[in-house]
């Protein structure tokens, strides 16, 4: 399968009072053509901001991408002009927020929200971007999609809302749809609706999806490839099987021994066994970190790990670690 | 029973007849409906005034300082002119210059607000502008601009208008900051809106409802600020009945003939009052978060 988009080394950084904040600091990885691609990590460890600087919706007065490269179908994204990149965003590549509740505008009506799009980037008469909304609504499965049409956000649930955001990111045919954790602020049952939604249109439009996400679990459920960040570095990448079977990096195997999973097997008296936490906390990004970033967290931390930051290496097939140690990480796994 | 059917009453949206429904909204919003009623019925008696409050510019020297009788309702002045008429086109003046300062000093406040709130580089600067001209009394800068110029009733807009755009302004330019960082103008950006749309689509309809309460108030300050100018001479020319004029060539005669001041002052004040109740009725309708933190 062919690249899609391709970023390199890119390194986005926030200028405040307290310094310059490393959120994104030297990510590269490849989007392939029609693939879900999963990015995890915890809160504040980049994944947001990769994802906004792929659009690069990074608020000038506060941030910029300061190195690396971002390319689209063989074009450079970072040197585009503004318009240009306007006519990209919702056109090529499409968002989807976190927040259904207050990603909608609440002052205009579903139908001339995703009708809007239509007009902006397809070119077509509003009449037909109704058609067209329409059309998307019943490709998102909500009942009843021409009286929804005129209804406004306040009287959709945050399920349907967030299918409306579906259906806006997806209304033009993006080749890329960009969905910074679209299930977070959703119930357990709708967020499984919302993932099938995800992979059914997927599967039915080819779009790849970048699948950004705190939730290991909804991963392993739905990503082919996914990879690990940290301090707004990338640790690991894998594929989806690889990674939960054998994580090589020492932040990814303490994720998994937090996840509470159904399939460990219960002692005699049929406790769990207790899940472990990663000691520690997330360090300052406003500090240059000449060693790895997870070093104070680690348990199998050496000299070398303090000194100098390990590159991205391939450990087995298509499964890149950064750390030195891995070898003896993927051992205490086995 | 009664209870239910009472709190059915307050939440759920009014059913039933035409006239039913009324009689609901008037229940629910007296403010708003007095409000309306009195400025509406001054504009009805402002434009039929032609056709029965007589000529206001009518000297009878026989009948100066005649106390409100059957036949000069509101009394005369010192010339034997009629004061119900000079009143009743004097409200002329004041809806006029209520309405044209309003509607003004809301586009030009609406611009320059949305244009602050969004384009962070420019907010610094006319902020700091806004706060200066805000230091400036209209009273002295209609003063200093009738100097210059000719009285009129241009004159007179203008120099209400200026003090006024920076409360617009302030108000605009809040709702702006809080709705840019909305997740669903973020969202609108990452659509690929351009920055023209995103502000007339996304961000303006949310400003409307606190700029129309705004509007009121600003409307009601401008007939005082008009009358005050007219009174001290400053306002529009006196040859114009306009209820600051009358009251100040009253003013003379106010021991032997209050009626000359009394009656435009009290006009003065239910309108300006109309104004006001319009006003909070539509702030507590519009946004009743806003409503409940007063």
């Amino acid at each position: 399968m062919s690249v899609l988009l391709e970023v390199r080394d890119l390194q986005t950084h926030f200028f405040t009072s307290d310094g310059v904040v490393r959120a994104v600091d030297g990510v590269s990885f490849d989007l392939l053509r029609g693939e879900m691609l999963g990015i995890v990590g915890e809160s504040g460890c980049g994944k947001s901001v990769t994802a906004l600087s792929i659009l690069r919706l990074i608020a000038p007065e506060t941030g910029r991408i300061v190195g690396g490269s971002i390319r689209f179908g063989g074009r450079e994204l970072i040197t585009l002009s503004n318009e240009e990149m306007r006519g990209l965003r919702g056109h090529n590549i499409s968002m989807v927020f976190q927040e259904p509740m207050t990603s909608l505008n609440p002052v205009l009506n579903v139908g001339t929200q995703i009708a809007e799009s239509v007009v902006r980037h397809l070119r077509l008469p509003w009449r037909a971007a109704h058609d067209r909304a329409r059309e998307m609504l019943e490709l998102v499965k909500i009942p009843d999609p021409k009286q929804r049409l005129g209804e406004y956000p306040h009287q959709l649930s945050g399920g349907m809302r967030q299918r409306v955001m579906i259906a806006m990111a997806l209304c033009c045919n993006p080749q890329v749809l960009i969905a910074d954790e679209p299930t977070t602020a959703l119930d357990v049952t709708i967020q499984a609706q919302i993932l099938n939604l995800m992979l059914d249109l997927k599967e039915k439009l080819g779009t790849a999806i970048i699948l950004i996400t705190h939730d290991l679990g909804v991963v392993a459920e739905t990503c082919e490839r996914v990879f690990v960040m940290y301090a707004g570095r990338m640790v690991e990448q894998a594929p989806v099987a690889s990674l939960f079977a054998r994580p090589r990096h020492p932040y990814t195997r303490g994720l998994l021994r937090a996840l509470p999973r159904a399939d460990t097997v219960s002692d005699r008296t049929g406790a769990r066994p207790r899940l472990t936490e990663i000691p520690g906390i997330v360090p300052a990004l406003t500090r240059p970190m000449p060693g790895c970033p997870f070093v104070p967290r680690c348990g199998f931390a050496v000299e070398r790990c303090r000194v100098s930051n390990p590159a991205l290496t391939e450990a087995a097939a298509s499964h890149l670690v950064a750390c030195w140690e891995t070898g003896r990480v993927a051992e205490a796994v086995a | 029973m009664a209870l239910t059917a009472s709190t059915a009453d307050d939440t759920l949206p009014p059913v039933g007849s035409p006239v039913v429904r009324i009689v609901t909204f008037v229940r629910r919003n007296p403010t708003i409906v007095i409000g309306a009623a009195l400025l509406l019925t001054l504009v009805a008696i402002t434009l039929a005034a032609p056709w029965f409050a007589g000529d206001p510019f009518r000297q009878m020297p026989i009948n100066r300082l005649r106390p409100p009788s059957a036949r000069f309702w509101f009394g005369t002045d010192q010339f034997g002119r009629d004061v119900f008429s000079r009143t009743v086109y004097g409200a002329r003046v004041s809806l006029i210059v209520g309405l044209t300062v309003s509607g003004l000093a809301s586009l030009i406040g609406l611009a320059i607000g949305l244009a602050c709130g969004y384009f962070k580089r420019i907010d610094g600067i006319i902020m700091r502008a806004m706060d200066g001209i805000m230091a400036i009394p209209s009273i002295l800068l209609a003063i200093a601009l009738i100097t210059l110029t000719r009285p009129g009733l241009g004159i007179v807009v203008a120099a209400i208008v200026i003090p006024e755009v920076p409360r617009i302004v302030r108000v605009v330019r809040s709702v702006v900051l809080s709705i840019r960082a909305q997740p669903y103008v973020e969202s609108a950006i990452a659509g690929g809106t351009r920055t023209g749309k995103l502000l007339a689509r996304h961000i303006l309809p949310n400003t409307l409802a606190p700029l129309i309460v705004q509007a009121t108030y600003v409307c009601a300050s401008a007939m005082l600020i008009e009358a005050g100018l007219s009174f001290l001479g400053a306002g529009v020319p006196p040859e114009i009945p306009s209820w600051g004029n009358i009251i100040a060539q009253g003013r003379t005669f106010f021991q032997i003939a209050p009626w000359t001041i009394f009656i435009p002052g009290a006009f003065l004040a239910v309108t300006v009052l109309a104004v006001n109740m319009l006003g909070d009725g539509l702030r507590d309708r519009l946004d009743p978060r806003l409503a409940r933190r007063m």
